[in-house]
């Protein structure tokens, strides 16, 4: 019996974050999302030229909520952001960063501009992966952060966002005069997303340089609306809707980690079992099912969880 | 939907005076502006009263192909002017058209599968027009069998159900809408319909209104292209609009744009 296949005449477009030497950057390997031609892992009936990737977070400030199953894996690092990138990737062998300029927040520390620009130095100095640099979610004081941020890491090519509907220009221009990639985000909510797109590449943006945000929900908060919107958007692009033909980036670990069921002790809850392994497992749950939907770059958070989902990854590239 | 743009045809005063005086320019603009405005094919039609329709075709397709590559849609009731297009597009064409009287489909089927084109059929035999949905349907039925006969791919297929001026032959207005409908019952997959818009509002004072509503309504009913005027923009918003709600692309606020950056 034959199998049935799908033929797509879409293309999701491909992404390349990191800028060697050779394109005028410092870092010393790249990483290309997108390019696919077919739902995912469906080998059979189209491209897949480009593996998923997981980034692991940073933080610019030491965080505050984090369950100890969550910090002991970074033990001091916590306190110091360019270490705590040092050592996922020496240690936890992280190919990409994701720094959260959390603390620039005017309610979490304040932290200046400056502050941030010269943070962003310094790991990009530290670390020679591609970087993933996002706001602390203000409008107002992201457009002066994001910017100092953009052209400290001018000529890097980095992953810079959220740019949202109502809050894009100012850090499109950076990312354009920057020559950096752009994250658009949305409220898990696909007619926004496309028009997010349509909004920055009004602006002259190129389709190829930005990367979605569909915004997800944990396992038991709301994957599953997560999960079809993304599906519907992968679907249209693959049917050749150019407006949401990009990658999508996905919070795995910052909405995981939120779900009382990953973060409580097992003293709170002795039925629920050892949080030591329940909390990874339910990131890890958390990033399966968004591969399964289109996910090509998860942002994560414990170590465990990433080596569990990177192995999974490994194993379905194998086309097997 | 595909839209084919309908103005390279001599018909239209300005483009048959180019055509006769070979006025690149002209024609090179008309078919910039359709391609820009939205059109997915061009309609190359010579006119009824060229002298040397072979020639003018050659000349036709070599003048739009020096400023376009998208595909041509060749126009003409002569197999051989057809054909003149056909040895020299770059790009898969249309022939346009074939009916379905017998002698007809046994030349224009075979040449449309020669030159690996697309093919219209229009749904009317020498006997002319047809009455309603169900001679609409019978032609339809000749066609889709001589096709298979001859091992032209379905799939290539565009049915034209025959569309007439409103205020010629009012009746007949949703008969072919009936007909777009009970062709795609015919077979699997349903087999593409595409109708000569304009038509519809031949003779008419209201020619824009009128062709805009027609085309909501076929489009709802399944049409799968159209030849029509691309630089109607009201024309080109409904169409797309009418798809958007047909659940065929997905909304946002700035869909137009969006639909046109495509």
């Amino acid at each position: 019996m034959d199998l049935m296949k799908e033929c797509w005449t879409g293309k999701i477009n491909t992404v390349t974050l990191g800028a060697t030497e050779k394109e005028g950057g410092t870092r010393t390997s790249q990483i290309t999302v997108g390019g696919e031609t077919a739902l995912p892992f469906l080998f059979k009936e189209g491209d897949i030229p480009h593996a998923p990737v997981i980034a692991m977070e940073v933080l610019d400030a030491e965080p505050t909520d984090w369950p100890e199953v969550l910090k002991k894996p970074f033990g001091d690092a916590l306190k110091d952001p360019v270490k705590w990138a040092v050592k996922c990737v020496e240690e936890y062998k992280a190919r990409l960063i994701c720094v959260k300029l959390i603390g620039t927040h005017p309610d979490f520390g304040n932290k200046s501009a400056a502050d941030a620009a010269k943070l962003v130095k310094d790991i990009l100095q530290a670390v020679k992966v591609p970087l993933i640099i996002l706001g602390s979610g203000d409008d107002e004081k992201d457009n002066t952060v994001l910017a100092k941020a953009s052209e400290a890491a001018k000529g890097e090519k980095c992953l810079i966002g959220d740019a949202t509907e109502k809050n894009y220009k100012t850090l499109a221009a950076s990312c354009l005069a920057d020559g950096h990639n752009i994250i658009g985000e949305s409220p898990i909510d696909i007619n926004i997303a496309k028009q997010v797109n349509i909004l920055i590449s009004e602006m002259g943006f190129p389709l190829d340089r930005i990367v979605v945000n569909p915004t997800i929900g944990a396992l038991g908060y709301g994957l599953e609306y997560a999960y079809s919107i993304m599906e519907r958007a992968r679907n249209a692009a693959l049917l050749g809707d150019k407006m949401l033909s990009m990658p999508f980036i996905c919070f795995v670990g910052q909405e995981a980690w939120r779900a009382k069921e990953a973060k409580a002790t097992s003293s709170e809850h002795p039925e629920w079992g050892d949080e030591s392994e329940r909390g990874p497992l339910w990131e890890a749950q958390t990033a399966v099912a968004v591969l399964q939907t289109g996910g090509d770059i998860l942002v994560m958070r414990h170590p465990k969880a990433v080596e569990e989902v990177r192995k999974y990854i490994d194993s379905l590239m194998k086309k097997g | 939907m595909l839209v084919i743009g309908e103005l390279i045809n001599g018909m239209f005063k300005a483009v048959g005076k180019a055509i006769a005086d070979r006025d690149k320019k002209v024609i090179q603009k008309v078919a910039k502006d359709q391609v820009a405005a939205g059109a997915g094919m061009l309609d190359v039609n010579t006119g009824p009263y060229e002298k040397n329709p072979k020639d003018a075709m050659k000349w036709l397709v070599e003048t739009i192909q020096e400023v376009t590559d998208v595909p041509l849609a060749l126009d003409s009731t002569k197999a051989d002017v057809i054909e003149e297009g056909l040895k020299l597009v770059k790009k898969k064409a249309m022939v346009n058209s074939a009916n379905a009287d017998e002698e007809k489909l046994n030349t224009i089927v075979p040449l449309a599968k020669k030159y690996n084109a697309f093919l219209i059929g229009l749904t009317m035999d020498k006997k002319g027009i047809p009455r309603d949905k169900n001679e609409r349907t019978e032609h339809a039925v000749t066609i889709i069998t001589k096709c298979q006969e001859i091992g032209f791919n379905l799939s290539d297929l565009y049915l034209d159900p025959i569309v007439l001026p409103v205020n010629v032959a009012q009746a007949q207005g949703i008969e072919v809408l009936e007909a777009i409908k009970e062709f795609k019952l015919l077979c699997d997959p349903a087999p593409k319909t595409v109708v000569g818009l304009s038509n519809i509002s031949q003779g008419t004072k209201t020619r824009p209104l009128i062709n805009r509503t027609y085309l909501v309504m076929a489009i709802t009913n399944g049409l799968t292209a159209a030849i029509m005027d691309p630089l109607d923009k009201e024309l080109m918003n409904a169409a797309i609009t009418s798809e958007l709600i047909l659940n065929k692309n997905i909304y946002c606020d700035s869909f137009l744009d969006s639909y046109r950056k495509r």
